[in-house]
């Protein structure tokens, strides 16, 4: 090992295959402590469950059906929030960014409303709305809306001059501009507004659903703090990571279908 | 000041071989109307007049080129010509269609290569027609390509394809090979005259590079505080050779307009 100290990294890199699961290290010794500390009685059950605790309660909570039910039910909640929000988003960027009129009636609104630290709009969602799924999915739909708007709307105005120019010279119509050449400059910067939408959607569902629900995930997580049963806070909490996850994988997903051409340049 | 303006290469042999000698053909065409007529055209960004009462004729199949120095208005008289700016005086007709080739190639990033050179076309068959284009410029094979992915002669290429399946009467090169570097600019170029003797139409070709103007043009335009300052015939035969004496002399002449001192043996 010594002789290879001295050559630069670039060369001692790829000696290194176990890079890969060295990087497992760190958090499966992590579970290690935690466990240690939670069978020794070091770490209380009523402050942090453990993780065999945690792994039991999961199975136990799915096949009782407790929490698939919470799961539908925050699905449900974020689906149609999400899909509420994206269009309105959508369809505001759209109006505003191709037409300057639109632009100066609905940005200042907006980008007002951006400022707007939203999860502060619950008290009055639910004196407006009361406690039932419309606040929640509502909460989820304005969180949503607001970054897709920005970042759409930025896309659209960011596309190339050179190519409209290039769209009049070849005689698309304003239609044919707006779908060969503007949507689709704009799709990279829309996506980016998607991926922080859906981190927000479920941002906006978690809050949404511990402040006032009688149903869902969040719901799930605060009812189990009444009877201070850890175990099921965790399993909530990790359910609500790996939805988090799942949906920024299917984003990427999305841009390398719908990004290809970018890719063909990146390997190139 | 050194004479020669991008004019490195001396060997254009293969250049426009194919091409024909095209003065007979020309006069032959009956063109009572030019493709494009322009006339009294001024224009001016604030205070700066950059064209100043412009009269032009380009006849149906006629090759000119558009010299002139930076900021003289070669630009701002093509986009007039292709109609991008409309904020202009004067009397300007275009008697056909108007195909473009910008100094950058201006491919869509997103549209594979194919589907560049037929955006826009409305056509029954754009799909054959745009292969029967890549195939006249030899890029038949990145067809399917994505425009990142091409080098830049291979990007021009296309850019010309795009500018020809529209079977244009008028076709306005801005600098399209200005970018290049020089041994593709030899190939464009023969490409090109092979292409307009092929298709004829009426070409008008923004160019710094007086060589290129004089290998491919009928006719030399030099601009200058905003007018046509100088025009000249170019009566070299086709093919075009830069061993031709009257080459040397014609470059003289326009480089002198061009206001670059000409040097006795260094040309």
């Amino acid at each position: 090992m010594s002789s290879t100290t001295l050559r630069p990294a670039s060369i001692r890199l790829p000696h290194l295959p176990s890079a890969r699961w060295v990087r497992l290290v760190s958090p499966v010794l992590i579970v290690v402590v935690w466990q240690v500390a939670s069978s020794t009685g070091a770490l209380p059950q009523r402050l942090m469950a453990s993780p065999a605790t945690v792994v039991t309660t999961a199975i136990d909570i799915t096949r009782d059906g407790t929490l698939p039910h919470a799961l539908a039910i925050s699905l449900q909640r974020a689906v149609i929030g999400f899909a509420i929000g994206a269009v309105i988003g959508i369809a505001l960027a759209l109006l505003a960014g191709l037409s300057l009129f639109a632009e100066q009636l609905l940005d200042p609104p907006l980008q007002m409303l951006r400022m707007l630290p939203f999860y502060g709009l619950i008290p009055l969602l639910i004196l407006w709305f009361g406690i039932g799924e419309l606040p929640k999915i509502l909460l989820v739909a304005f969180g949503v809306a607001i970054p897709l708007y920005l970042n759409t709307f930025s896309g659209i105005r960011s596309v190339d001059g050179k190519l409209a120019e290039l769209a009049q010279v070849q005689q698309l119509s304003r239609l044919g501009l707006i779908r060969h050449i503007v949507l689709p400059g704009a799709l990279p910067q829309a996506l980016v507004g998607l991926r922080q939408s859906l981190g927000i959607a479920w941002l906006a569902l978690i809050v949404a659903e511990q402040v006032n629900a009688d149903a869902g995930l969040g719901y799930l997580i605060d009812n189990a703090r009444d009877f201070l049963r850890t175990d099921i806070i965790v399993v909530g909490l990790l359910v609500y990571s790996l939805l988090g996850l799942l949906t920024d994988a299917v984003v990427r997903l999305i841009e390398r279908k719908a990004l290809t051409w970018r890719r063909g340049f990146l390997a190139s | 000041m050194a004479t020669r303006i991008l004019g490195e290469l001396s060997e254009v042999n293969d250049v426009s071989t194919a091409a024909p000698t095209t003065r007979d053909e020309i006069t032959e065409i009956p063109a009572p109307r030019p493709v494009a007529r322009i006339r009294k055209l001024s224009k001016a960004f604030g205070d700066r007049t950059v064209l100043d009462g412009i009269d032009l004729d380009i006849a149906r199949g006629e090759f000119v080129a558009l010299l002139g120095r930076s900021g003289t208005g070669k630009s701002t008289l093509l986009r007039a010509l292709a109609g991008l700016d409309r904020d202009h005086n004067g009397e300007l007709t275009v008697d056909g269609d108007i195909a473009v080739a910008f100094q950058e190639p201006r491919l869509v990033p997103w549209k594979r290569v194919h589907a560049n050179v037929t955006l826009g076309l409305r056509h029954s068959d754009t799909r054959a027609a745009g292969r029967a284009a890549l195939t006249e410029v030899g890029l038949d094979d990145r067809a399917d390509a994505w425009p990142l992915t091409l080098s830049g002669g291979e990007a021009q290429r296309a850019s010309l394809a795009r500018a020809l399946v529209r079977e244009p009467d008028l076709l306005l090169l801005d600098e399209p090979f200005s970018a290049l570097d020089a041994l593709t600019r030899i190939t464009i170029h023969s490409l090109v005259l092979e292409l307009w003797s092929r298709h004829r139409p009426g070409v008008l070709l923004v160019t710094h590079d007086v060589d290129e103007a004089l290998l491919l043009a009928d006719r030399a335009l030099v601009l200058g505080q905003g007018r046509i300052a100088r025009e000249i015939p170019i009566d070299l035969p086709r093919p075009r050779r830069r061993d031709h004496p009257r080459f040397t002399a014609l470059r003289n002449e326009l480089l002198t307009e061009l206001g670059v001192a000409v040097e006795e043996g260094n040309t």
